[in-house]
């Protein structure tokens, strides 16, 4: 079996996928200027016409697009193809507000399959494995993105979608999943309560794990691989761009190759929207060159990553994404400090006796930023005295404080107590009303 | 001998105490003693019960943070001094109280103090040798 799905593709020479990339670029301008009327009266505006734009090279003369404009253009308004062409919608939880609409057409689909199958085989799997889909299935894209990917591959899909982890772990172990696809955080949740049922990762046959849809940490990667017995790759996807497999990991697990045939990648200054140099750490933008009902032209993702074409060690020329620190909008200033939740993560993690369950509350008391960490006990860190726990509290305060430089609040809480993640973890709760 | 006590982690929020009470109801599982610590954010419930395995897979099935500890339980005589003597002999060995708590017993002029010390062995022994009486885990369970 090949460790590659489409080796001419992932394997490319860098100046032929820039000359594909450039030829699909071009049409893809020119179709989008032609069916939407939003990317002609901005492209209009900024002066820039379709023959202007004949290579990768000149991407940079184009406006960018921002989730406001898919909230402005609701429900259809981005669409480049006729509704009878669109076979399948999807949407976006509007957690942050409105929520958006994407459409596919089958070659979508079909696109959208092939990359997920790309990814499924980086990560070792084949026809003969069983595939266990625990993303959520429905307007998510997780769920049957991943779905199309698998079944392409030829593998046994388990359709389990998220919910009744009792049931899954026993889909797990009586049908004999190999190849698991969740949430990072729902990942370690079924590995807990398999401790709780009394079943060990011997009992279970998975090897490998694709999660992604929320930013995790190195050291949640290792607790996973360690609890379930097998490797953990990231995938990466946003609903706008297409959804899971936008980006995937290889073996090496340091960083995710984008399907550059579809997908070009920019990082820019998020404050001035410059274009900054390979392996400068910036704000992720996509743009998409083959996708027929839903073309994105440079989507500002509000994810911040690193880009990398270091030669791969899989044999892959794909430019790798260095995990997302996460996203922009995840990003909380407190007190004059930047703040990723998976900075707590880490640090929580790093004291070896904590799991990687937490809350940050951030508040604001006589205008001053105050932030407090919920943390679920574990068995490791109770005993019967007070002492022993205010300890805990204090060696959490005290790695906070030297890590991120403010000084927090840390309260213990029941076990599950925090809001529990099917789907995803809810980090944090800012309560500061700044707007 | 030791006894067994059962250790509660309680957030402060209402209609804790409450749900673990009547979780000790359900499972038929009688109270012999109980001291709560109290925090700011939490606190910590301890209990001396009838059952303390039972009681222990009751609160752990409904994701209660549990431990278990050996502690010392003492008999003492319920007038004036009757815990001064045995505060005495504690400090007299150099042995370290953490906490304790105490109940008086249905028999008439008897008290009964829980004692979670530095060590056990230590206690026992310094206990014993000054004819304390040291009540035994089916003493208590059964009381």
């Amino acid at each position: 079996m090949s460790k590659y799905w489409n080796e001419a593709i992932e394997c490319a020479k860098p100046h032929e996928m820039k000359a594909l990339q450039s030829f699909r670029l071009s049409q893809t301008v020119r179709r989008v200027y032609e069916n939407v009327p939003f990317y002609r009266d901005k492209m209009d505006t900024a002066g820039v016409k379709p023959e202007d734009i004949r290579s990768v090279e000149d991407l940079h003369k184009l406006p960018f697009v921002v989730k406001q404009d898919l909230r402005d253009t609701y429900p259809y308004g981005m669409f480049a193809v006729p509704m009878e062409q669109v076979v399948r919608l999807h949407a976006s939880s509007g957690t942050t507000g409105k929520q958006i609409v994407v459409g596919y057409t089958h070659n979508d689909l079909d696109m959208w399959a092939d990359c997920c199958a790309r990814a499924i085989t980086a990560a070792g799997g084949d026809k003969t494995d069983f595939m266990h889909v625990s993303y959520g299935y429905g307007l998510f894209t997780g769920g049957l993105g991943i779905h199309g990917g698998a079944e392409k591959v030829g593998m046994t899909v388990i359709p389990v979608s998220v919910g009744n982890t009792n049931r899954q772990i026993n889909i797990i172990k009586d049908f004999g999943s190999t190849i698991i696809c969740c949430t990072p955080s729902y990942a370690l949740f079924l590995a807990e309560t398999m401790q709780e049922m009394g079943i060990s990762k011997d009992d279970i046959k998975l090897k490998a794990g694709i999660f992604g849809a929320e930013p995790w940490t190195e050291e949640m990667r290792k607790e996973i691989e360690d609890k379930l017995g097998l490797k953990a790759f990231d995938i990466y996807g946003l609903t706008e761009i297409i959804g899971p497999g936008v980006a995937f990991e290889c073996e090496e697990q340091t960083g995710m190759h984008i399907n550059e045939d579809n997908f070009i990648v920019e990082t820019i200054n998020p404050d001035t929207g410059e274009v900054l140099p390979e392996g400068e750490q910036g704000e992720l933008v996509f743009t998409c060159i083959t996708k027929e009902a839903f073309p994105i032209i440079r989507y500002r993702t509000r994810d911040i990553g690193v880009l990398s074409r270091n030669k791969c060690s899989c044999g892959r020329t794909l430019v790798k994404m260095l995990k997302p620190r996460g996203r922009s909008d995840d990003m909380l200033i407190i007190r004059g400090v930047n703040v990723f939740p998976s900075q707590i993560e880490s640090v929580l993690l790093s004291l070896g006796n904590s799991t990687p369950h937490y809350q940050l509350i951030v508040d604001r008391v006589n205008n001053t930023d105050t932030l407090e960490i919920k943390v679920e006990l574990t068995a490791e860190m109770f005993s019967d005295t007070v002492k022993s726990l205010e300890e805990h509290e204090r060696a959490i305060k005290s790695a906070v404080e030297s890590t991120l430089g403010i000084s927090a609040k840390i309260t213990l809480v029941e076990p599950k107590t925090l809001t529990r993640f099917e789907g995803k973890a809810v980090r944090v709760i800012d309560n500061r009303k700044l707007h | 001998m030791l006894i067994k006590q059962i250790s509660v982690f309680v957030e402060n929020k209402p209609g804790r105490l409450c749900g673990i009470t009547k979780l000790l109801k359900e499972n038929d599982i009688d109270i012999r003693a109980l001291s709560i610590a109290d925090t700011k954010d939490f606190g910590i419930l301890r209990l001396i019960v009838n059952k303390p395995d039972q009681a222990v897979e009751a609160l752990k099935n409904h994701d209660c943070m549990v431990s278990l500890t050996n502690v010392v339980a003492v008999g003492i005589s319920d007038k004036p001094g009757g815990l001064a003597a045995v505060m005495d002999t504690l400090y007299a060995y150099n042995i370290t109280v953490e906490y304790m708590y105490a109940f008086i017993s249905k028999e008439a002029d008897k008290a009964y103090v829980i004692f979670r010390v530095d060590n056990n062995d230590k206690a026992l022994e310094a206990l014993t040798e000054k004819d304390f009486t040291i009540l035994t885990s089916e003493q208590v369970y059964d009381m």
